[in-house]
Formats: structure tokens, C-alpha cells, sequence
């Protein structure tokens, strides 16, 4: 048991090491370090523009999504060795959170299902950033349920022509192309008449409009369709075998292994050991203490996790079902800490200027921000699924819908 | 990165489940329980002949010399399968105190009978309610002789040798506590067993009065080895909830799957589904948590303070949710004497306060992460 590179990857890393110290763009670190919870600004810059040079930069070196193989613009690296890039590319990293989707989902889709033209056509520019790639997959009938999507696609010659609306699409404002999901036949049941395209996010008749979310920022999109033509050369996969494509696309958001979601502790503890109250500090108090306790020991228990999965990486082996608790634990933390650290501010607790005492607003943002953590990407109640039925091998629940045709599904309640 | 044991070490985990899934079934616990026998002499004996006892002993007194890590998978065993013998009072807290403190005749004296399974040995530290201070321990010592009363005293019913520790001063500074050893079979120690929530472990009631103690270690510095020794106990008994806390949810899942109800089996319901779920996470965040304690304890790092704390707030946790996760997703027969799920409880709530409790931990926690934070 330790902690230390093999020799190839020590190797590796000082390959790496080196060429960061060379080209990381040095005036964004204390920008970036600072912005530790929820998404990413830059004070005088586009998040997407200072993004899109980094990438470039990055493929130019040959460090872009460099588990993807050489003739479609990665570098043939190993899982392991694309941990060690994540942890040599630091807070730089967070510059790359525009092309996450494409490198993570898209990518690795097109890949699995698309032709070798479109392989060498696509790939190279996703990688090198130059094309920016969002997921078209939940609708406003299709959140968790993503089977159950009603964005219609019907055959019109060699094309498709596509009605219908997306919902939460990340980035679809500044997207170059996007993976759509489709139902291509009403009148089998759900999962059958699903088929996998993407398109030119500037097809006419792709509108997409901001959302204005609850914590009042505007960070994803609505996408409508209107008449969208798509050639039938764009489709990924059979006709009727989108929900196969798209598990492709969910597995491999399992590459994120390495990457820290943020739980908020660093943050409180700091904030504890500061906040003076009418008894002293409050990191003195024994009801702060076992809180903190609780939560220190999940933080650490979390990084431990993606250490041991960091390990099995390292083996060569496939790591196990452990990580995917790392949003299930982070997600309720956030929320958590948030309205303890609101608690411990009294009546102050309330106000959100970031002038307001030594906290800076910050809680009372992670506290807006956090009910989002526990829903995007697989809602909480989703992930607990998720780890009783295929880790621990409980059956799935009994699905009413599963064998209805998907025109004959009760769409209303009462 | 290597954040995982050794293949070796595996096929020791992997040895000592094979040896206690037969030795050590929950009817040979079962006969602790129902009091027929004070613990499992002849588990006791197997452990010995499999080199359990001594794994962490170095050759020179004994044992296999093969280390703490050895030490580690063992435990978790022994918690899974909940092996009613002086374990954890006789291998983290004797040996490791004689380890830590002994002179050479008192190691050559008592680790190669531990490593035998010739000797069970227990620490005396407790004086009553409360957790681990100095300022907690009364007993005093003078002239070489020690008076006072210490309870609970894990297994000292059937401890031959106990490590006291003493007060031989009233500065109202650590350096007022000092360790010694007392050969509980020499006489002069009143022994009274005490009832306590988990049978298979006992406990006891010790009452020395002018009885004769060599010192273990220097005067004066017994809390500092007292300190070590706990947090080493620490991450050794959290291998144990680990693998107590693992046992517990497999008892579960198993359960959900066979259990038919409405026509189904439990485990389809999201209600039985999303309970076993959260016992998943809170056992893996504890294992977590634990390697990284197994690894400070076997290298002696300078983390092992914070590490130990960790290992042990995260393993406490996580068996006491198990377990009694386990019981509700057992239902009614879950709460039957037949059912194994209560001994697991028990025995989750036992280990629970046994070192100091929960909130003692914590309040650890939170310090050593200042020091260190400080620093």
C-alpha cells in the first residue's frame, strides 16, 4: 500500500509536469483556484473563449482527451495516465468544463457508432476544441424517464425531419453540434423506437432558449425543433436502437473518475474556524465539532474512494462499482453544509451581499445552487437505484410501461 | 498510485474467511451468547495455529512478523464473522501497548503466549462514565503497588495479564499517568463480570487493592503511549466494523431477494432498494477511510492521529447504520432472538463506545485537523 507512480507513470508524469510549466496559462491560477463550487467565471473573459485557446493549446502538444487514439486527435494514453494528466493539469482543468460533454459523451458515441469519414472528420475538431458538442437527451416528459421522450424524427427521403423539444441541454448556446435522441416509432414500446442522430446545432429551425433556473443564473437551455432536416448519413446506430446507443454514451460518464466533485467541507471548516459567535469560536462548539467530524470523515472517505478506483486504474483493471457514490455523498453535503453554515450566521445567515462578513455570500449560493447537484446527471433516487441493482444485485422495479406501446402511455395522472 | 493491499495480503483475507466461515459459524457465537461459555477456546487455540494472533509480532517474541497490514485484513474478518475471543483486547490493545512501551523481558515474557494464544490480555483504562482523559483516571499508584477500580475492562474476566494505567501524580498534567502490568493470575485483583449489551464480548469490573504492578514504559509518560495506543486500536477495530458493517448488508440484500411480499421480492421495492443503497455508501466511504488508516498504522505516519480518528468516526458509523438497517429490512423476524441480525447490532453499538465513543472521536477529529492545520 502507498502512494507512489510506477515508473512509467513517475515518467509520465514528468513529461507532463514539464509541458504544464512551459504552456499553462498562468494569469487565470488564482482566478481558478478561488472558484471552487458550482460553475466557472472569469472576471473580464468568456469561460468558452480562454477554453477554446487552452484546448487548442492542449491538442497542438498532444495532451486533449488523450485517451481517445492518435487519428482522431488524442494521444493513445491509458486510463491511468489520463488520471495523471487531470491531477499535473490542476486548476487549468476547470478551463475544460465547455468540452466535458463532447470529450466524455459525444466523443466517445460518435466513435463506438459513427462512420470512419465522420470519425476523422469530427473527432479531431472536438478534440482540439474548435467544435464545442452538447447532449440533446432530457425532455420536459423525459427527465429521469429519459425513455419516455417525445421528440419525433420521421424519414422524408435520405433525411430525417425532427419536431419536438430537449430540455437542461449544458452549453447548447454555444455548441457547435449536439447528440439528439429521437423517437422514431410511436407505436412500439418505449425503449424500441428510439434512434441516435447529431446534428449542426445552426440547422434551421434549432432554436434554443436560456432558463432562467432557481438560483436565478442561467446556466442551461431549452432546445426547440422546429422542421429540422438531419441527413440519414448523421445517424448513429440502427433505426430503433437509440436507447442502446445512449447506454454507450452514460457509460462512459464514467471516465470521470479522478475528477473531485466539490462537498463544500474545505469551505466550512475554514468558515468555522474563523466565525466567532456569543461563545467563541464556533469550531470550539461540541455540536459544530461532531457536524464537522461527520462531514470531514465522508470528504475524506470520498477521496479515498477515487484513490482505490485511481489504484485499480493503475493495475489495468476496470475499477470498481465504488465511485458511483461520489455525487449521491457530494450533492446532499453541499446542500447541508450550506443551511448549517446559514444556521451558525443567525439572522445574518439570510443576507447574500458577497460584502456580508467573512463568508462572502458563499453558503447562501451553495444553498440556491445545491438542489441542482442532487438532480442533474442521474437524481438522487435514480443513483440509489443505480447502486441496488447493479451493484448490489437487486432486481429492477416492475415497469408498467415496459412492454405498451409508447402511444398507448398514460401521459397525465388523475 | 497502489492504494489497495497486496495480492499476499488478500490471500490472507481470504484464508482467514475460509477458516472462520468454518470454525466460526453464528452458532459457535451463539454458544457465547447464550452464556454457555465465556469465549471460543477452541476459535482461540485455531487462531493461534493459524499465525492470526501473532501476525503483527515480529519474530523475536514469537510471532509472524508480517505487519499491521496483515493485521488489518484479519480484523475485518474477525468482525464479519463476529468471533467471540479476546481479540481486540489481546492483539490491538495488549500487544500493541507491550510493543509500543514493553522492556525486552516483558515483551520475551508475554508476546510469544499471545502469539500461542497461551495468554489473553486486556487494557484497564476506564474508571466508569466517560472517555479517555487523564484527568478520568483515579487509580492510583504507589510503592509499586496500585489501588482502585477500573471498569468496563474489555475481556478482563478472562484476561491473565492487564496494562493498567495509573495515576502517580496531581500536577493536573498528562505527565501524572503512568502505565503498568499486572499479572491478573498472581492475585489481588478482584474480578467481577458485568453484563453488558453484547454477550459475546465481556466485560468486567476490576478492583486492585495494594496490588503488585511492574511499570510499562517510563513514569509519567503514560498518556502519551496510551494516546498511540488508542488511535493504533483505533484503526484496527475499524477493520473490524468494516467487516461487521459489510456482513450486515449482505445479510440484507440477501434478505430483499428471497423475501416475497406483495407478490414480489422486497428488494424490487425502491423503498427496500434505496435503504440498502445508503448502507452500501456509508460501508464504502468507511472502507475508504479505513485503507487510509492501514496505511499511516503500517508506516507510522505522522497522519495517523487524524487517519485513526477518521477510520474509526467513519467505521462507527457505518456498522451502527448497517446493522440497524439490517433489522428493518428483516421486519418483523429481524427483531427475533433466531435471527442473527441483533448480534450484529449488538455488537455494532458495543464496538461503538468501547475506545471512547463517537462524539469522543470526533471532538479528536476536529482538534488533531487544527494542529495540523495550524502547523
Amino acid at each position: 500500500m502507498n502512494f507512489d507512480d510506477t515508473p512509467q507513470e513517475a515518467e509520465f508524469r514528468a513529461t507532463a509536469r514539464k509541458w504544464m510549466e512551459a504552456n499553462a496559462p498562468k494569469k487565470y491560477e488564482a482566478e481558478l483556484s478561488k472558484s471552487s463550487l458550482g460553475r466557472i467565471r472569469l472576471e473580464k473573459e468568456e469561460i468558452v473563449d480562454v477554453g477554446k485557446a487552452w484546448q487548442k493549446k492542449k491538442a497542438e502538444g498532444g495532451w486533449a482527451c488523450l485517451h481517445w487514439p492518435k487519428e482522431y486527435g488524442g494521444r493513445g494514453a491509458t486510463p491511468i495516465e489520463k488520471v495523471i494528466w487531470q491531477q499535473e493539469e490542476g486548476v487549468y482543468g476547470k478551463l475544460t468544463q465547455p468540452f466535458q460533454i463532447g470529450e466524455g459523451m459525444c466523443g466517445p458515441t460518435v466513435m463506438a457508432f459513427g462512420s470512419e469519414e465522420h470519425k476523422r472528420h469530427y473527432l479531431p475538431k472536438l478534440a482540439s476544441g474548435e467544435h464545442i458538442w452538447c447532449q440533446l437527451f432530457s425532455e420536459p416528459a423525459g427527465g429521469s424517464d429519459v425513455a419516455g421522450l417525445r421528440t419525433r424524427a420521421e424519414k422524408n427521403g435520405d433525411d430525417w425531419i425532427i419536431n419536438g423539444q430537449k430540455i437542461w441541454t449544458s452549453g447548447a448556446h454555444y455548441s457547435d453540434y449536439g447528440l439528439l435522441i429521437t423517437r422514431t416509432d410511436p407505436n412500439v414500446p418505449k425503449h424500441k423506437g428510439l434512434t441516435m442522430f447529431f446534428l449542426d446545432m445552426k440547422s434551421k429551425g434549432v432554436e434554443v432558449r436560456p432558463i432562467k433556473q432557481a438560483n436565478g443564473m442561467q446556466e442551461f437551455n431549452e432546445v426547440y425543433f422546429t422542421d429540422v432536416v438531419i441527413p440519414d448519413h448523421q445517424r448513429l446506430g440502427a433505426v430503433g436502437d437509440g436507447w442502446n446507443v445512449s447506454l454507450t454514451t452514460l457509460m462512459n460518464e464514467r471516465m470521470s473518475i479522478g475528477s473531485r466533485l466539490a462537498t463544500g467541507f474545505p469551505e466550512m471548516f475554514e468558515f468555522c474556524s474563523n466565525l466567532m459567535t456569543d461563545d467563541g469560536l464556533a469550531i470550539d462548539d461540541p455540536a459544530v465539532r461532531s457536524k464537522l467530524a461527520s462531514w470531514a470523515v465522508k470528504a475524506s472517505g470520498l477521496k479515498y474512494t477515487s484513490y482505490r478506483a485511481i489504484s485499480s486504474l493503475s493495475k489495468g483493471e476496470r475499477p470498481g462499482p465504488e465511485n458511483s457514490i461520489g455525487k449521491l455523498v457530494s450533492g446532499t453535503m453541499l446542500q447541508d453544509i450550506a443551511t448549517y453554515a446559514m444556521d451558525l450566521e443567525g439572522a445574518a445567515g439570510a443576507l447574500t451581499g458577497a460584502d456580508e462578513e467573512i463568508a462572502s455570500g458563499q453558503f447562501q449560493q451553495m444553498l440556491l445552487s445545491s438542489p441542482s447537484m442532487r438532480i442533474a446527471g442521474g437524481t438522487d433516487e435514480i443513483l440509489r437505484n443505480i447502486i441496488a441493482e447493479r451493484v448490489l444485485g437487486l432486481p429492477g422495479d416492475i415497469r408498467v410501461d415496459k412492454d405498451v406501446p409508447f402511444n398507448k402511455i398514460p401521459t397525465k395522472g388523475r | 498510485m497502489n492504494f489497495d493491499f497486496s495480492d499476499e495480503q488478500k490471500q490472507m483475507r481470504d484464508a482467514a474467511r475460509k477458516f472462520l466461515a468454518e470454525k466460526c459459524p453464528p452458532k459457535a457465537v451463539r454458544e457465547v451468547l447464550d452464556g454457555k461459555a465465556t469465549y471460543d477456546k477452541a476459535l482461540w487455540k485455531g487462531l493461534a495455529e493459524m499465525g492470526f494472533l501473532g501476525v503483527a509480532i515480529p519474530e523475536e517474541f514469537g510471532g509472524a512478523g508480517a505487519g499491521h497490514l496483515e493485521l488489518c485484513v484479519i480484523a475485518e474478518e474477525m468482525g464479519r464473522a463476529l468471533a467471540p475471543v479476546p481479540f481486540s483486547s489481546t492483539v490491538y490493545l495488549a500487544a500493541e501497548a507491550l510493543l509500543l512501551a514493553g522492556s525486552d523481558a516483558q515483551k520475551q515474557k508475554w508476546l510469544p503466549k499471545i502469539a500461542a494464544g497461551d495468554a489473553i490480555g486486556t487494557l484497564a483504562l476506564f474508571e466508569g462514565k466517560g472517555n479517555p482523559s487523564p484527568q478520568a483516571i483515579k487509580l492510583s499508584a504507589s510503592g509499586g503497588t496500585l489501588s482502585g477500580v477500573k471498569k468496563p475492562v474489555p475481556d478482563g474476566a478472562i484476561a491473565d495479564f492487564a496494562v493498567v494505567a495509573a495515576r502517580t501524580g496531581s500536577t493536573g498534567r498528562d505527565a501524572d499517568i503512568s502505565l503498568f502490568l499486572v499479572d491478573l493470575k498472581a492475585g489481588g485483583v478482584e474480578v467481577r463480570s458485568l453484563t453488558n449489551i453484547d454477550p459475546t464480548h465481556g466485560q468486567a469490573e476490576l478492583t486492585f487493592r495494594n496490588c503488585k504492578a511492574e511499570p510499562l514504559g517510563a513514569a509519567g509518560e503514560g498518556w502519551g503511549i496510551l494516546t498511540q495506543v488508542l488511535d493504533r486500536a483505533a484503526v484496527l477495530m475499524a477493520f473490524e466494523q468494516v467487516g461487521g458493517s459489510d456482513r450486515a448488508l449482505e445479510m440484507g440484500r440477501d434478505y430483499a431477494l428471497d423475501r416475497i411480499a406483495f407478490g414480489r421480492p422486497i428488494g424490487s421495492f425502491q423503498a427496500v432498494k434505496h435503504i440498502l443503497a445508503d448502507m452500501y455508501v456509508s460501508a464504502t466511504l468507511a472502507r475508504s477511510n479505513c485503507y487510509y488508516g492501514a496505511w499511516a498504522l503500517s508506516t507510522n505516519a505522522s497522519e495517523l492521529p487524524e487517519a485513526a480518528a477518521a477510520a474509526r468516526i467513519s467505521a462507527t458509523q457505518a456498522f451502527q447504520h448497517c446493522s440497524k438497517n439490517n433489522i428493518q429490512v428483516h421486519g418483523g423476524m429481524g427483531f427475533t432472538w433466531e435471527f442473527d441480525c441483533h448480534m450484529y447490532y449488538r455488537r455494532a453499538n458495543a464496538t461503538a463506545v468501547t475506545l471512547g465513543s463517537l462524539s469522543y472521536w470526533e471532538d479528536q477529529l476536529i482538534d488533531r485537523m487544527r494542529k495540523k492545520n495550524a502547523a
